[in-house]
Order: structure tokens, then C-alpha cells, then sequence
């Protein structure tokens, strides 16, 4: 099984296809598990213009759900995303924000 | 008297299997070794012969004998075993599991309240797919405190996942460990194993039997060939979460492995037979051919109730025995073909399923015959709770009973608590 069939991808394998007794055979994989299924009621969403990348909410962040990608924005070398893949909407990383520019938006809002 | 290379007998040393004469079985492909055990002993010795790596136990009664000699056998070196010394049985089989994972071949041994510690870890055996045998001397459950035979332990455990097997006396209970093992162990199945033993009945009385020489032992058995084994050069992760999404497909994996077993208990037990010249499978019956009616029954009862039978028979009554070895997998299909000629069946539980329509065997069994149009009248009879002692005129009652639904059509009690005090 490589590593791109990865537990996301599996899901929808039938009980005939799942790996005896649901063992991984591949080390790390659970990085590779997206846990954000279960959200409640809202997300975080970043204002990029009012980010001054202090990287707090990088920091609070419980579990892996804030990155830092390397795309260059105004000023800035590099940005802050949101990964809904692992957030669980706990909201720390807008209550922590110094300079309010995390909003926590209905989970039906389309972001961009 | 108890000498280190004898058997307890009271009185005089019986010979040690390995001492005592040879035997050629009718129908055998090996010589065999008379020998004279207890229930306990035969499975310790059968563990002994299989060249068990590990084992993780503690002691209770009436397993007790178990544990004693195969520690014997560890520290005289008669075994290449690990023998793991842990503080309770939930620790027991949670080494079990671990160590059978690792690709060991595992065995272990409990009772009562020592299965129903292990309740929550048996389900772990089961759903990590590990080939563990477990000799289960049956006993009753508390309260009342009570050390002697019933079945409540391993009724109580029955959902658990593994393959259950019922053994009448001491050369049973040393058969069915060595197939369990080639069962458990088998490729498509990979799952644990259960020989029970009736508690001081078969666990403690000294019994005549035919064991098997090492050798002959090894090549029916040879070492295990793990499916998949936790080793750091391949490593992988066991026993993760599975949450909705997966959970489901793992256990409906696990139920199929269980269904499966059957044709391998069956070859198993061909291979068996044709060694020895014992043969097993899912039941045994007797006098079916021409029978009205029948009782049906678990471990050493079972023995009793053929006696009975045979006894019945020779006086013109159209009787019939049915002895199950094996319980879980329930043996469905076989089972309603053999009880579809017969008029009415009593089913023996020794064990009340508390606030049930039935006891669990006759729960199973009435479920079989649903949908089958088969119309055989049913009876339940709860009987030797605790050790309450099934004398054969107890049996004969029960056979009462049996014939008199096959003449008329009526069940007068459902569920009937043979020998209880009213």
C-alpha cells in the first residue's frame, strides 16, 4: 500500500479491503489522517491584512490546524492558513490573536 | 503422594505419560502412550508437547493444576517456554496478546472470576486477530462465592470473539488444546481459542487416556507462521483508534474470520483423526438415526447423557444424545440437520442467562431453527449450577420430560431448573 492511499483515501474501502485487524503497516501515517471532520459550528478564518505574523496563534494552536506557507503577501514573506482538514473550532487562536484578525465564521461560509 | 515424575493418584504412582506402555489406537497412524491424567494435566501436557513460547497465567481453582505443572515443566527444562509470572489475569492475557502479536505461540489458562477479569482483554485477542489458546476450567461465578463446576464463566464470555470448544473428559480436553492450536494458528483464521474443561469433573479427576508421542505432536503441529508480526525492521501501528468510518468494516472483518473457522476446525479435526484416530468436528450425536427425542448438551454432562441414552435405547425408547465440541462458531446449519427428524429436543444449560427467554445454548439453538420450518419442540433445562451434581436419574427425568413433549406436542415448562430445591 503506498503511502499516498493513505488513511483519508481509505475510507472508503469496503471490510473485505481494510488491512487485517485495521493495522497500519506504514509508520506516521497519522499525520496523514484528517481529523477535522467532527468541527463545532465555526471555523477560523485569517484576515491577511490585519496579520502581522507573530505566530501566536501558530503557537496556541492544540492541534496542527494553523500553517505557514511560504507565499510572499504585501510586506511579508510569508502567510498563514487554515487547515480545516485538522481543526476542531476551538476558537483559541481568535481569542489569542493580538491584532483581531482571526474571525471565527459559520462552518457553511465559503472561503476563499 | 505426589513424586515429581508421577501423577497424583492418593494412593500409588500411575504411570507418567512418556513411562507408560504403548498403545496402538484402531484406525491410528501413530502409537500412542497410556497414560493417566487429570483434565488439568492433560492440557498442560498437551500445551507442553506443542512447544508453547510463551505463557502468561495466574492461578485459580480449579485451573490451578495447570499453572502448577507447566511451571514444573518450565523449571525442570522440559520446555523452551517464557513463563510470565503476572499479578492477575487481566495482566495475564494482556501479556498474551502482546506476546502473541510479537509471533509467539501463546497459551494461557483461567476460571471464573479469573475469565471475567480478562473479559475486557479477550475482546483485544479477538479483534487483533491473535492465535492465544486458553484452557478454561469452568467454574461458577460469584456470588455466592462457589469454586465448583458451571458454565456461567464462559456463557458470560461468549460474545467475546473466539472460537469455543467443549471438552467431555481429560482426553478431549488434551486433543482438542492440540488442535486448537493448529486452529488458532491457521492462516485464514487468526484467532483465539477457548478448550473448556467442567471444573473438578474432568479438571481434577484422574481419568485413562492416550497421549501422543513429541514428535508425532510436532509434525501435526509445526512452529507458527505469524500472518503479520510487531518487530522494529517493519514496523507498524496496532490496536489504533477506528472511529465511525472504520470501526464497523474492522468488526464485520473480524465476524467473517470467526465464520470462517469452521472448514478449518473440520480439516483440523480430519488431520486429527486420521493421526490419531479420535475424531472430532462440530458435534458428536448418538442414536439420531432412529430418535424421537434428545438432549443436547456442553462438556462433561454429556457423558452422563449417553450413558442414559444407551440405557434407554436398550429398553426400545427412541432416544438420542447430542454432544456439541464445539460452541462457538455455533455450528447452525449442521446442527438443524441433525435435530430436523426428531420430535422434540431438551437442551442442557448450565448457566442461567439472566432474564432471558432461555439459557444461552437453547437460545442459540431455538434461534437455528427460526425461519427453517423445522418444528421441533423445544425444552430448556438449567441444571448443576454451582456444582449441583447431575446424577443419571436426573437425566432420566430430563428424558421423561422429552418423551412425554414427543408423544402429546406439549411443553409443559419452558424452562425447567432440573434439581433445585421448590
Amino acid at each position: 500500500m503506498s503511502r499516498k492511499e493513505s488513511l483519508g483515501e481509505r475510507m472508503k474501502l469496503s471490510w473485505r479491503e481494510m488491512p487485517i485487524a485495521g493495522i497500519m503497516f506504514e509508520p506516521g501515517s497519522s499525520v496523514e489522517y484528517k481529523t477535522g471532520d467532527w468541527r463545532i459550528e465555526k471555523k477560523p478564518l485569517i484576515d491577511q491584512d490585519k496579520c502581522i505574523r507573530c505566530m501566536i496563534c501558530w503557537l496556541v494552536c492544540p492541534d496542527v490546524a494553523i500553517e505557514r506557507v511560504p507565499k510572499p503577501y504585501k510586506n511579508y514573506q510569508e502567510s498563514l492558513k487554515e487547515d480545516y482538514y485538522h481543526c476542531k473550532g476551538c476558537g483559541i487562536c481568535a481569542a489569542e490573536c493580538p491584532v483581531d484578525a482571526i474571525e471565527m465564521v459559520e462552518e457553511s461560509r465559503v472561503v476563499p | 503422594m505426589y513424586r515429581k515424575k508421577g501423577v497424583f493418584t492418593g494412593e500409588g504412582v500411575i504411570p507418567y505419560a512418556g513411562e507408560g506402555s504403548t498403545v496402538t489406537v484402531e484406525g491410528a497412524v501413530c502409537t500412542q502412550v497410556g497414560c493417566a491424567y487429570t483434565g488439568d494435566e492433560a492440557v498442560a501436557y498437551a500445551a507442553k508437547q506443542c512447544d508453547v513460547d510463551v505463557v502468561a497465567a495466574y492461578p485459580i481453582t480449579p485451573q490451578t493444576i495447570i499453572v502448577e505443572r507447566f511451571s514444573d515443566y518450565v523449571a525442570n527444562g522440559e520446555v523452551d517456554t517464557k513463563f510470565m509470572h503476572v499479578e492477575s489475569e487481566h495482566s495475564a492475557m494482556s501479556a498474551c496478546v502482546g506476546a502473541s502479536l510479537a509471533g509467539a505461540r501463546v497459551f494461557t489458562s483461567t476460571a471464573s472470576q479469573g475469565l471475567a477479569l480478562m473479559h475486557e482483554v479477550m475482546y483485544l485477542a479477538s479483534g487483533l486477530r491473535t492465535p492465544i489458546v486458553m484452557g478454561v476450567v469452568n467454574r461458577a461465578l460469584s456470588a455466592p462465592i462457589n469454586i465448583h463446576g458451571d458454565h456461567s464463566d464462559m456463557m458470560g464470555s461468549r460474545d467475546c470473539g473466539w472460537i469455543q470448544l467443549f471438552a467431555e473428559n481429560a482426553q478431549e480436553a488434551y486433543d482438542l488444546t492440540i488442535q486448537a492450536f493448529k486452529i488458532a494458528e491457521d492462516q485464514t483464521v487468526q484467532l483465539p481459542v477457548t478448550v473448556n474443561l467442567d471444573g473438578f469433573t474432568v479438571s481434577h479427576a484422574t481419568e485413562s487416556m492416550k497421549s501422543l508421542a513429541d514428535e508425532d505432536v510436532v509434525r501435526f503441529l509445526p512452529p507458527r507462521k505469524p500472518v503479520f508480526k510487531v518487530d522494529p525492521s517493519t514496523p507498524m501501528s496496532v490496536g489504533g483508534m477506528a472511529l465511525p468510518e472504520y470501526y464497523y468494516e474492522v468488526k464485520r472483518q473480524q465476524e467473517e474470520a470467526l465464520r470462517l473457522s469452521k472448514p478449518v476446525v473440520k480439516r483440523v479435526s480430519k488431520e486429527y483423526g486420521d493421526l490419531t484416530g479420535r475424531r472430532y468436528g462440530f458435534m458428536e450425536t448418538y442414536g439420531l438415526e432412529d430418535a424421537q427425542a434428545a438432549i443436547i448438551s456442553l462438556g462433561s454432562t454429556c457423558g452422563t447423557v449417553r450413558s442414559v441414552a444407551k440405557r434407554l435405547r436398550a429398553k426400545g425408547k427412541k432416544v438420542g444424545a447430542i454432544k456439541l465440541w464445539m460452541y462457538r462458531p455455533f455450528p447452525t446449519e449442521e446442527l438443524v440437520s441433525a435435530i430436523k427428524g426428531l420430535k422434540a429436543l431438551a437442551v442442557m444449560d448450565k448457566a442461567i442467562s439472566f432474564g432471558a427467554p432461555y439459557g444461552a445454548l437453547c437460545s442459540d439453538i431455538s434461534a437455528s431453527l427460526q425461519n427453517t420450518g423445522i418444528k421441533v419442540k423445544i425444552l430448556n433445562m438449567i441444571y448443576g449450577l454451582g456444582g449441583r451434581d447431575i446424577p443419571p436419574s436426573t437425566i432420566e427425568r430430563a428424558y421423561k420430560d422429552v418423551l412425554q413433549t414427543a408423544k402429546t406436542g406439549k411443553v409443559k415448562e419452558r424452562v425447567k431448573f432440573l434439581d433445585v430445591r421448590e
